[in-house]
């Protein structure tokens, strides 16, 4: 499926591991967040980059002591109308300051993508936007009310920065 | 009122510049018919019955004449010549093409309107006392933060797909007319040793599981607003169930997870809060919003006005109108005044566009260009002049909109029913016309005093009949509408749900059981000035139900 992160299509070098497959080789792989949790400290993942793949459900918290380390942090969104991953994003990016890859998996449409973008994504896995898309999607607000992982200034911020 | 600056004008013109994009993909089959909706319904579009709908966003219920007369100009040109005002203070277009919305947008932007988020999974428009800024009994003006709350939530990015809608409600009044207690979150402004707070509820609720909100917070200082906000939606949003969307609303998780639990979730998320996620709300910025609700400009005058009185004694009408539909206002010598869109035997909430301009001029002449939509689906002049009642009178007279009804019984809330709606099971409408009719007497329901009639034509419950005194749930029985009545609901600050009296009855039993129920209240009452709701309260329900159930 095709990967657009920080504005450009890149080819997608990992692959996800479910729980019922042995990690077996080398390679980049994203695993669930209870197997990354027994996997991270273990043997057999020496030659295995692990990353992580939460489901809207899982507690970001727990991944804290990783967090320095990890180079692909996965969210999924089972159906794009479920929004928890928004909430998942932003705890990761601005409680803990997580600045490794956020990529967006699932149901990922080109109208949310700004939305995900806001809230810490950088990286977006979907079949249903292609580039332009995505680009134009990332480009329909030039200015935001609230804080996000975005860093982007706020209005009520903005407001008072004019010199007047 | 609040006035846009280029911040507030670029997003909301690139909103509309967005939607076009979207309509436009969906009319040319990129986007499916799945995805977009809950991309339209953000935007306040709906599939009803007949056609699109279209709900446009009054934030707080607030409006100027050129705002109003640019809904006159859309009710005009896109559908047949009215809008429906709604319990959510909004304006709501039953006939508009899909094609022609992103042009609506346009010309609601031009007067700083809009439709966002007035539908969809979303936090919704906030509600706020029709009087504020007003009224006596407030602490202060609720507007300002009613703005906040708008801007901050506004495409608010982790928001925008909660479990369910989520709708706010603010008051700064002891007598709560914002129907706090059965809002989502319901905050009412308090002020504390000169300081100003958030006395904050979370998880009232109708639709089919009515629920009174419960109190989680005594007071959230104001600056500290925003944020507590952020811990609630973000534990809602993670929290709240996705399984079932009839236990998707924040008072089912409130319900399910305990108050306690509730209010230590919220807690631990609100302490987790770094000072880098803070919302940092500039005082500056604060007091900038605070500056647009300056109150008017108002000539001192005398309390009483002889002009007023003269006119009273010379028409009993008017007499009778300024006696139901006048508020007392902060300042002496002036008013706030209902312009009821509750005529005997029309559609609670409708105005035509000829009705839409002649409110909008009589709010320039005499009102100081403020207007307010009510949740129970009235327009209100809050500021004029007591000398200027009658000849405001006289123009609303002309417009047919001086009915003097407010609060009594013909001043119904009444949803669209089956007439209009495809949720609904029954008629609301006609329901309401038939109690009208039955109490179209104005010495009659001026006897009856304050008494609130709410009829929903099903159990989502947008006529909100579990807080009307008397409430009234259409019922589909084999294909048969039947009507549930239930009694002591409230919204105010002693806020109830109604307790459901018994069997269903027939349309045609509807009218004369509620008079039944209205003259034993009037045998019983201990007084004239003892209220139906006090009545009711004092003695309990079973004298009013035997009275329902007395021609069987």
């Amino acid at each position: 499926m095709p990967l657009i992160k920080n504005g450009c299509v890149v080819d997608n070098e990992w692959t996800f591991i479910d729980d019922s497959t042995d990690p077996d080789g080398t390679g980049l792989v994203t695993v669930s967040l209870p197997r990354y949790l027994q996997d991270v400290t273990h043997e057999r993942t020496r030659n295995v980059t692990l990353g992580v793949r939460l489901t809207p459900s899982d507690d970001p918290d727990l991944l804290l002591p990783h967090l320095d380390h990890l180079p692909l942090i996965e969210i999924e969104f089972p159906k794009y109308t479920d929004g928890r991953g928004y909430s998942l994003a932003q705890i990761l990016r601005r409680r803990h300051g997580y600045t490794g890859e956020l990529r967006a998996v699932g149901h990922v449409l080109r109208d949310q993508i700004l939305y995900m973008n806001r809230s810490g994504f950088d990286a977006f896995e979907t079949a249903r936007a292609d580039l332009s898309q995505v680009l134009e999607a990332l480009s329909e607000h030039s200015a935001y009310y609230q804080p996000a992982a975005d860093g982007h200034p706020t209005v009520f911020a903005r407001r008072h920065l004019r010199p007047d | 009122m609040y006035r846009y600056d280029e911040f507030d004008a670029a997003i909301v013109r690139e909103r509309v510049d967005q939607f076009r994009g979207q309509v436009s993909r969906r009319l040319d089959g990129t986007l499916l018919e799945d995805e977009f909706k809950p991309l339209r319904l953000q935007n306040g579009v709906y599939l009803q019955l007949h056609a699109y709908m279209l709900r446009v966003a009054i934030p707080y219920g607030q409006l100027d004449p050129a705002k109003l007369r640019r809904l006159a100009d859309i009710a005009e040109r896109y559908d047949r010549g009215y809008g429906h005002f709604t319990t959510r203070q909004n304006i709501q277009f039953n006939w508009v093409g899909l094609k022609d919305i992103p042009d609506v947008l346009q010309s609601l932007s031009e007067v700083e309107m809009h439709a966002i988020q007035t539908s969809g999974n979303c936090i919704r428009n906030v509600t706020s006392d029709h009087f504020a800024g007003a009224a006596q009994d407030e602490v202060m003006d609720p507007r300002p933060w009613c703005e906040i709350i708008r801007q901050w939530s506004t495409f608010h990015p982790e928001f925008a797909f909660l479990p369910r809608k989520f709708k706010i409600a603010v008051t700064a009044a002891e007598d709560d007319r914002a129907a706090i207690r059965v809002h989502d979150i319901g905050l009412h402004i308090r002020r504390r040793d000169g300081q100003i707070g958030f006395e904050v509820h979370v998880g009232g609720g109708q639709g089919r599981t009515p629920v009174i909100a419960t109190k989680l917070n005594d007071f959230v200082p104001e600056t500290e607003l925003l944020d507590y906000l952020e811990a609630i939606m973000r534990v809602y949003n993670r929290f709240g169930r996705r399984d079932n969307k009839y236990k998707a609303r924040i008072k089912i998780l409130v319900t399910e997870t305990g108050a306690d639990e509730f209010r230590r979730l919220v807690d631990t998320e609100y302490a987790a809060q770094t000072d880098a996620e803070k919302i940092a709300l500039p005082q500056a910025e604060i007091d900038r919003i605070h500056a647009y609700f300056a109150p008017p400009d108002l000539t001192r005058k005398p309390a009483r006005s002889q002009i007023l009185e003269t006119a009273q004694a010379a028409n009993p009408a008017f007499q009778r109108w300024i006696r139901v539909n006048l508020h007392p206002h902060k300042q002496a010598g002036y008013a706030s005044i209902t312009i009821s869109l509750k005529p005997i035997g029309g559609l609670a909430g409708d105005a035509t566009t000829a009705q839409m301009r002649v409110v909008a001029k009589l709010a320039e002449e005499y009102g100081h260009d403020d207007i307010r939509v009510t949740h129970a689906q009235n327009l209100v002049l809050p500021h004029v002049a007591l000398d200027d009642l009658p000849a405001l009178y006289a123009d609303l007279d002309g417009a047919g909109l001086a009915t003097a009804n407010e609060g009594l019984v013909t001043d119904m809330i009444v949803c669209p029913g089956l007439d209009y709606c495809n949720l609904a099971n029954a008629r609301s409408i006609p329901i309401g016309q038939d109690i009208q009719q039955t109490f179209a007497d104005p010495d009659y329901q001026e006897d009856i005093g304050r008494l609130h009639i709410n009829i929903s034509g099903c159990i989502n419950a947008c006529g909100h009949h579990h807080v009307g005194h008397i409430g009234i749930l259409g019922v589909d029985r084999k294909g048969e509408e039947f009507y549930q009545i239930s009694l002591g609901g409230r919204a105010d600050h002693h806020a109830a749900i109604g307790d459901i009296a018994g069997r269903a009855l027939s349309r045609e039993e509807v009218p004369d059981a509620i008079k039944r129920i209205i003259d034993t209240y009037r045998d019983l009452r201990t007084s004239a000035a003892e209220p139906f709701i006090e009545t009711l309260n004092r003695l309990g329900h079973t004298p009013f139900k035997e009275a329902i159930y007395a021609a069987d």
